[in-house]
C-alpha cells in the first residue's frame, strides 16, 4: 500500500541532509516483514513491512485502535506476531522475552514504580543488567542531569509533577544505553504549553544521544515536528510513510489528506493529463481545475483535488476568469489568533474551508458572514488523489 | 453539612447499643470481684490473675497462636498464587471454574465444611490434632486471603510489571521486585485477616482437632458448659483486645494501601 511519491519540492525539513532510507547500502536497525497480530476476530497488525534506520527519529501516527501500539508492543516483545518476522540489527526477535531485547520503552503512564524513589527507579534497568553500583550511581547522576531533573533523586514519584515524572519515566528507559527508544504517547498527560516545549526538548535529546528513537501518537502535530519520517496507519496497515514535509504536501490518499490537517476535497473527472499537468472537469468552476502533477493519471477516471485552507486565496473583488477559481459567500468563521478560517459556501451548496493569517493587527475591511468572496488556489498548491 | 435528625441518632444509637451492649456487658463483668456472674461484687482484677494459673487454658492459648499463625501464612502464600492465576493469566481454560470454587467456602455453611474435612482426615486415616486445625484453617481463610489480594491485583497497574520486564526482569524478578512491594499491604491485610478468622473459629476447630489441641474457643465453649465463670469474661476480654487490634490494624493497612494506590495511578 506504500506508494512512495517522489517530492516535488524539498520544504524545510529538519534533518534535510539525514536520509539514511534513501541510500540502498545501509542495513535497517529495525525491520517488520510481513508482520500481522490479530486480537480474536480483530486484526490489530495487518502485513505490515516497516524499516527504520540507526539514529532515526520514526513516528507511528494514526486515530486509536488503528495498531500503532501494537506494532510498538511486538517490537518490545509484550506481544508476539501472528506471521512475519521483526529483526532488531540483523537478529531475529522471534522467542526472544521482552527482557532479553536491547529496546527499551517509555510507557503513556509513565508505569513509575511507586515504591521507589526516583534514582532507584533510573537505576532498575541498571541493577537488572548487573553493573556495579558504583557505576549505577554515576550513570544516574547523569541522566538526572540529561533530563534537569538534579536534586530531585530521592523523591518519589507521587512527589512529583507530571513533568517531572514524564522526565524520570524518560530517564529510566534511556540509562540502560539501548538500541531504541520506544515511546508511547510519551506527551499525552502533559499539558498543551508543556506538550509544545517537550516536544523540542525530545528532539535535542535524541539529536545529542545519537539514539534510535520510535514514538507512537495520535497527534499530528507530535509526529509531524519531532520525527524524521511518519508511517501513517489505518486499521493496522501503513498507508504512507515519508518525512513530515511530503505527508502533508504530497499526501497519497484521501485518508492521509485528511488525517494530516485541514483538507478541501474536490471530486471530479480527469479531462487531461501530460506528465505535468492534470486537467479536472468540476461544477463548482466553469474553467475546471488545474493542478501540477508528475504521476500518472488517466484520463477518464474519477479524482480527487486537494486543497489545503491556507493555500487558497481569499478575494473581495472578483479575480479574473480561470481555472481554480471559485465563488461563494461566508458562511462562518472561526478567529484563531494566528489564523482566521473562513467557511465559504459556494454557489453549489458546498463549503470550502480557507485559513487567511492575521499578519497585520488591524484590517482595513473585515470580512464578515454573507460577504461575497472569490477563492483562487495555484496549481502547484492542489494535489491530485486517485484513492 | 446537615446535622442528622433525632430519628437518625435514635437508629444508629440502637444499632450499636444492639451490637454492643452484650460485649460491652461481659468486659466490665470480666473485673467483677464476686464469683457469681450476676451479682456486682465490686471492681477487681482477679481474675486476669487467676488466668494466669490456668494451665488448660493457657495452654488453649497457645496453640490457637501457633494454630493462627501458620495457617494465616499458608493461607495468603496460597492466596498470593491464586489471586495472580485469577488475575494475571488472561483467561485460561477452566478460569471461571477456579475462581468460583475458590470463593466458594466463602459461602459454603461452616459445618458442611468442618464435616466435609473430618470425613477426608477419617478417611485417608490422618490423626486428628494440631496440624488437622492447622490445615483446615488454612483452607477455609484461603478465600479471604485469595478475594482481599485479587481486588489489589485488579487495580494494579499491569504496565508496571510490564516496565519492569522491559528493563531486564524476568516475569518472576519483576513480580518480586515490583509486584509484591507494591500489593504488600494487601497481603498483610490478607494475613491478618486470615489470622483473625483462625483465632475466633469454632465450628471447623471441633470438627477437625484431637486430644491435645484444644483451641481457645473450644476450651471458653466446653468450660461455659459447666457454668460461666468470670475466668472466662476475662479471657473473653482479652479475645476481644486481640481481634479488635487485628481489625484496625487491617483497616489502618487498607487505608495506606489506598493512599499509595493513588499515587501510583495518578
Amino acid at each position: 500500500m506504500t506508494t512512495t511519491r517522489r517530492p516535488r519540492l524539498n520544504i524545510g525539513a529538519v534533518r534535510s541532509s539525514f536520509a539514511p532510507w534513501a541510500d540502498p547500502t545501509l542495513q535497517p536497525l529495525v525491520r517488520f516483514d510481513g508482520v500481522s497480530k490479530r486480537f480474536g476476530a480483530e486484526t490489530a497488525v495487518n502485513n505490515v513491512s516497516l524499516s527504520i534506520y540507526e539514529s532515526e527519529f520514526f513516528a507511528l501516527l494514526g486515530p486509536s485502535g488503528c495498531g500503532k501500539t501494537t506494532l510498538m508492543r511486538l517490537l518490545a516483545g509484550f506481544e508476539t506476531p501472528d506471521a512475519g518476522r521483526i529483526t532488531l540489527a540483523g537478529q531475529d526477535l522471534a522467542g526472544m522475552p521482552p527482557h532479553r531485547r536491547p529496546v527499551n520503552m517509555m510507557f503513556q503512564s509513565y508505569a513509575l514504580f511507586p515504591h521507589l524513589s526516583v534514582e532507584q527507579n533510573i537505576g532498575f534497568g541498571l541493577k537488572q543488567q548487573g553493573m556495579p553500583k558504583g557505576q549505577i550511581a554515576d550513570r544516574v547522576v547523569e541522566m538526572l542531569a540529561l533530563v534537569r531533573l538534579q536534586g530531585l533523586a530521592r523523591r518519589k514519584p507521587h512527589q512529583l509533577s507530571g513533568g517531572q515524572r514524564q522526565r524520570v519515566a524518560l530517564a529510566r528507559a534511556i540509562a540502560p544505553n539501548p538500541k531504541m527508544l520506544l515511546l508511547d504517547e510519551p506527551l499525552a498527560a502533559l499539558d498543551k504549553k508543556l506538550r509544545e516545549e517537550t516536544q523540542f526538548e525530545l528532539i535535542a535529546l535524541q539529536q545529542r544521544l545519537g539514539m534510535t528513537f520510535l514514538i507512537v501518537t495520535h497527534d499530528q502535530e507530535e509526529a509531524m515536528v519531532t520525527a524524521d519520517r511518519i508511517a501513517v496507519m489505518r486499521e493496522g496497515q501503513i498507508v504512507q510513510i515519508g518525512r513530515p514535509a511530503e505527508v502533508y504536501e504530497t499526501p497519497n490518499s484521501r485518508y492521509v489528506a485528511d488525517f494530516i490537517g485541514d483538507v478541501n476535497l474536490f471530486e471530479g473527472a480527469v479531462t487531461a493529463a501530460d506528465g505535468k499537468v492534470v486537467k479536472m472537469a468540476t461544477a463548482d468552476c466553469p474553467a475546471g481545475f488545474e493542478a501540477l502533477e508528475d504521476d500518472a493519471v488517466s484520463v477518464g477516471s474519477t479524482a480527487w483535488l486537494g486543497v489545503r485552507p491556507e493555500k487558497i486565496e481569499l478575494h473581495l473583488d472578483p479575480p479574473k476568469d480561470g481555472p481554480n477559481r471559485l465563488a461563494g459567500k461566508v458562511a462562518d468563521y472561526g478567529y484563531l489568533g494566528d489564523w482566521t478560517t473562513y467557511v465559504v459556501e459556494l454557489e453549489s451548496g458546498r463549503t470550502v474551508r480557507a485559513a487567511r493569517a492575521n499578519a497585520s493587527r488591524l484590517v482595513a475591511r473585515p470580512i464578515a458572514c454573507d460577504d461575497a468572496v472569490w477563492l483562487t488556489f495555484a496549481p502547484d498548491a492542489a494535489v491530485v488523489l486517485t484513492r | 453539612m446537615k446535622a442528622p435528625s433525632a430519628f437518625n441518632r435514635v437508629s444508629v444509637a440502637a444499632g450499636l447499643a444492639f451490637l454492643y451492649l452484650p460485649i460491652i456487658l461481659l468486659v466490665i463483668y470480666s473485673f467483677n470481684a464476686s464469683r457469681l456472674v450476676t451479682v456486682w461484687g465490686g471492681f477487681s482484677t482477679k481474675w486476669y490473675g487467676a488466668l494466669l494459673q490456668d494451665d488448660q487454658l493457657l495452654d488453649a492459648i497457645g496453640v490457637t497462636l501457633r494454630v493462627g499463625l501458620i495457617s494465616a501464612t499458608l493461607a495468603t502464600v496460597l492466596g498470593v498464587l491464586a489471586a495472580v492465576a485469577l488475575v494475571r493469566s488472561g483467561r485460561f481454560k477452566g478460569r471461571l471454574l477456579f475462581s468460583g470454587m475458590v470463593f466458594a467456602p466463602l459461602v459454603m455453611p461452616e459445618v458442611v465444611l468442618g464435616l466435609s474435612l473430618l470425613l477426608l482426615f477419617v478417611a485417608v486415616g490422618l490423626p486428628r490434632g494440631f496440624w488437622t486445625v492447622t490445615v483446615s484453617h488454612a483452607t477455609v481463610t484461603l478465600c479471604y486471603a485469595t478475594v482481599v489480594i485479587q481486588a489489589r491485583l485488579v487495580s494494579f497497574d499491569k504496565a508496571l510489571e510490564e516496565a519492569a520486564r522491559d528493563l531486564g526482569c524476568t516475569p518472576v524478578q519483576a513480580f518480586f521486585a515490583v509486584t509484591l512491594p507494591n500489593i504488600a499491604p494487601a497481603v498483610a491485610a490478607a494475613w491478618m485477616l486470615a489470622f483473625t478468622l483462625s483465632l475466633d473459629d469454632l465450628v471447623i476447630a471441633s470438627f477437625t482437632s484431637g486430644p491435645g489441641a484444644t483451641t481457645l474457643p473450644m476450651r471458653i465453649y466446653s468450660q461455659v458448659r459447666l457454668g460461666v465463670s468470670p475466668e472466662i469474661n476475662a479471657v473473653s476480654t482479652l479475645l476481644i483486645g486481640l481481634v479488635a487490634t487485628g481489625v484496625i490494624g487491617v483497616y489502618l493497612v487498607q487505608q495506606r494501601r489506598a493512599r499509595v494506590a493513588d499515587l501510583g495511578a495518578g
